[in-house]
């Protein structure tokens, strides 16, 4: 890649201490192009809200301990701190939630609050801030944006408040959006337009989005590349369709399986066994390897090679590098 | 071991094999909203509006709907954790209230709710939480039936029985809720979005779970969910509910491949696509569900079907059956060449 990445983890690993010591990220080197929309999926616990959260430098310094770098348009976002770490969030990067009724102040009117933001980032007067703040609202099409430019939050309804919160995120046009999870929260009929307005405003304003779900069928709406994330690491990278329709790590495989879409009524589903591994201990081997149906010594004898299958497709995972190589050979 | 089996044994089927497990006809569940200093009725929800269906022996029901549909409502009037404003069930021909008593359907009905945690008590082990309904109904060895389902729905008893619940996972919690749901030796286990709170792969396992024990011990399912590719693969027929009223009810596969009705066809449509060179380009419908507290006049989708004319704001369509299959029922006036829509004319006159 020749331009600078938006966003560039190196080796980042995140460790929360405590009662009890928690590895929530553990060597995780990922990066995001210019104006990309990258779906970072995984179950609970898997450290995808971690990663975002440790890019605003959201989480609290005392109990965490962050090793590795993290790199926004080349900017060491760890040597950040006071006046320039405010004007990094909000302005450069900015962030999403599932929750809007909890992500917005329920005292002040919408209005006012993305005029805040607008103030504070651009330097300009209250009039031209509101008028950002209409013009944002017309964008994430609000009906009737004058009156609800007075709303409170508690006057609007779920999928009202979320593009609200869009509104608010985007108002200073950062080239960066975190979406946490934006969706989840709703019902089929209104995820459906939240995620269209979100692919539709990536285009208009270039930005580049890293959206963590949950759910493979919202990732494979949305996004240009996937990254599948296990145990605080990445499984599984590469476009949405490479990872769609030719998945590597057989935790990828067993998402899609999990899914259902397409499964067969009443068949035995090829489910997963067991659950997710606690994260006390840093991991020295596969940390899905006690799950899956392919292990074999290899796996539990050091950490997975990441293998490399081409077109920016990666797997980390003992087969999926054997599998590689013997093709390179052959070809 | 023969003593528990015998208390374990599903109450005998009273009404023959065609009589259904439930009927439920015209549930309404209407509730008060109160604000002001006087604390005066200002509004109403109407959570559930004259709902009425069937659900058969052996069968699984799938309900789908948005948030403020109705149908965990639905679910609760069926078990009678709250009370009905009108209409009646039937469980295996008896009518509650008169033939039977509400201990007596809560021994043949029960229910399994989305989180896990809030629905056992912190302070039982999970063996007396599965043990409790048993003993309170005086059954024999509530301990050892415990320990047997416990087993059943894949929790080793000697390492999980005297566990607490928050020393085990979602997924294992799950299984506790079921294992004490089966604890009454129930015919019909209402299962309440059971499996959209776990991960995906231990979402799956469970729905292995639930499939085995229906084949084991003969039981009935409704099952209510948000996730249409969980309902497509767990039921047999499918439920679909808006703003308190049925609109569309069937077959599970005649329902996945035509949708009779507009809303149905939109819900299906909101599923995401799962390929990437083909993806969703239009949102099905603009905006929110409408507030069941004062809901739409005539059919109460008008407001947001891209179909409505004059007739459907004037008038409620009724629940009638479509196209050749007499299983498949929907309500809407494009189905109905007697209500005056320009569509249903059409349709009529070819």
């Amino acid at each position: 890649m020749s331009a600078t990445p938006l966003v560039d983890f190196d080796h980042l690993k995140v460790r929360f201490k405590g009662d009890r010591t928690v590895h929530a990220i553990n060597g995780l080197t990922l990066s995001l192009g210019q104006g990309e929309m990258l779906g970072l999926l995984g179950e609970s616990g898997s450290g995808k809200s971690v990663t975002l959260k440790t890019l605003l430098r959201l989480l609290p310094p005392k109990r965490t301990e962050i090793e590795g770098s993290i790199r926004v348009n080349g900017t060491d976002i760890m040597s950040l701190s006071g006046r320039k770490l405010s004007a990094f969030r909000g302005s450069q990067v900015s962030m999403i939630f599932q929750e809007p009724a909890l992500a917005l102040d329920p005292v002040y009117t919408i209005g006012d609050q993305i005029a805040e933001t607008v103030m504070r980032h651009k330097g300009i007067s209250k009039t031209a801030a509101m008028d950002v703040a209409l013009d944002m609202l017309t964008r994430v099409r609000i009906p009737s944006p004058e009156r609800r430019l007075k709303a409170y939050p508690h006057e609007m309804s779920g999928g009202m408040r979320q593009r609200a919160m869009i509104a608010l995120a985007l108002s200073c046009r950062p080239k960066l959006l975190l979406a946490d999870e934006p969706t989840t929260a709703l019902d089929a009929t209104v995820q459906i337009q939240i995620l269209l307005l979100l692919r539709e405003l990536q285009k208009e304003f270039g930005m580049g989005v890293i959206f963590v779900t949950h759910d493979i069928g919202v990732a494979v709406e949305v996004s240009d590349r996937i990254a599948v994330m296990y145990a605080g690491n990445l499984v599984e990278t590469g476009t949405t369709r490479d990872v769609i329709k030719n998945p590597r790590h057989p935790y990828t495989r067993g998402l899609l399986a999990a899914n259902l879409h397409g499964a067969v009524k009443g068949a035995r589903l090829d489910a997963i066994p067991g659950s997710p591994p606690a994260l006390e201990t840093p991991p020295t081997a596969c940390s899905f390897a006690p799950r899956c149906a392919h292990v074999r010594p290899a796996c539990l004898a050091g950490l997975p090679p990441v293998a490399d299958l081409g077109n920016g497709h990666t797997a980390a995972c003992v087969l999926a590098a054997e599998h590689a190589s013997q093709e390179l050979k052959s070809a | 071991m023969s003593k528990t089996e015998t208390d374990t044994t599903p109450a005998a089927d009273r009404g023959g094999p065609h009589q259904p497990l439930i009927i439920a006809s015209g549930l309404k569940k209407h509730f008060p909203v109160r604000s002001g200093l006087l604390n005066r009725q200002t509004a109403t929800v109407h959570a559930v509006d004259g709902v009425s269906f069937e659900v058969k022996k052996g069968e699984t029901l799938g309900i789908v709907g948005e948030s403020g549909c109705g149908k965990s409502t639905t679910a609760r009037l069926l078990i009678g954790l709250i009370e009905l404003d009108d209409g009646s069930i039937i469980f295996d021909g008896d009518k509650l209230g008169s033939d039977i008593s509400l201990k007596e359907l809560r021994r043949g009905v029960q229910m399994v709710f989305q989180d896990s945690y809030a629905s056992l008590n912190p302070r039982l082990t999970i063996l007396d939480s599965v043990a409790f309904g048993p003993k309170l109904h005086g059954l024999k060895d509530p301990a050892g039936i415990a320990r047997n389902l416990l087993g059943r729905v894949g929790l080793d008893p000697d390492r999980f029985a005297h566990r607490y619940p928050h020393e085990l996972s979602g997924g294992q919690r799950q299984r506790v809720n079921i294992a004490r749901a089966l604890a009454m030796s129930p015919r019909l286990v209402i299962l309440d979005e059971a499996v959209s709170a776990l991960d995906k792969s231990v979402e799956a396992q469970v729905l292995n779970l639930l499939n085995d024990l229906r084949e084991e011990l003969g039981l009935t399912y409704v099952f209510i969910s948000h996730d249409l590719n969980v309902v497509r693969y767990i039921s047999d027929r499918v439920l679909v509910m808006y703003l308190g009223e049925v609109v569309e009810v069937g077959p599970v596969e005649s329902i996945y491949e035509t949708q009779a009705h507009p809303y149905t066809a939109s819900l299906f449509a909101a599923m995401p696509s799962m390929d990437p060179d083909n993806r969703t380009e239009e949102p099905p419908l603009a905006g929110d569900p409408p507030n069941p507290i004062n809901p739409p006049s005539g059919c109460r989708f008008h407001t947001r079907c891209r179909f409505a004319e004059g007739v459907c704001a004037s008038r409620k369509p009724k629940l009638a059956t479509i196209g050749g299959d007499a299983d498949h029922l929907a309500a809407c006036h494009m189905h109905d060449a007697a209500s005056g829509h320009s569509l249903a004319l059409k349709e009529a006159a070819e």
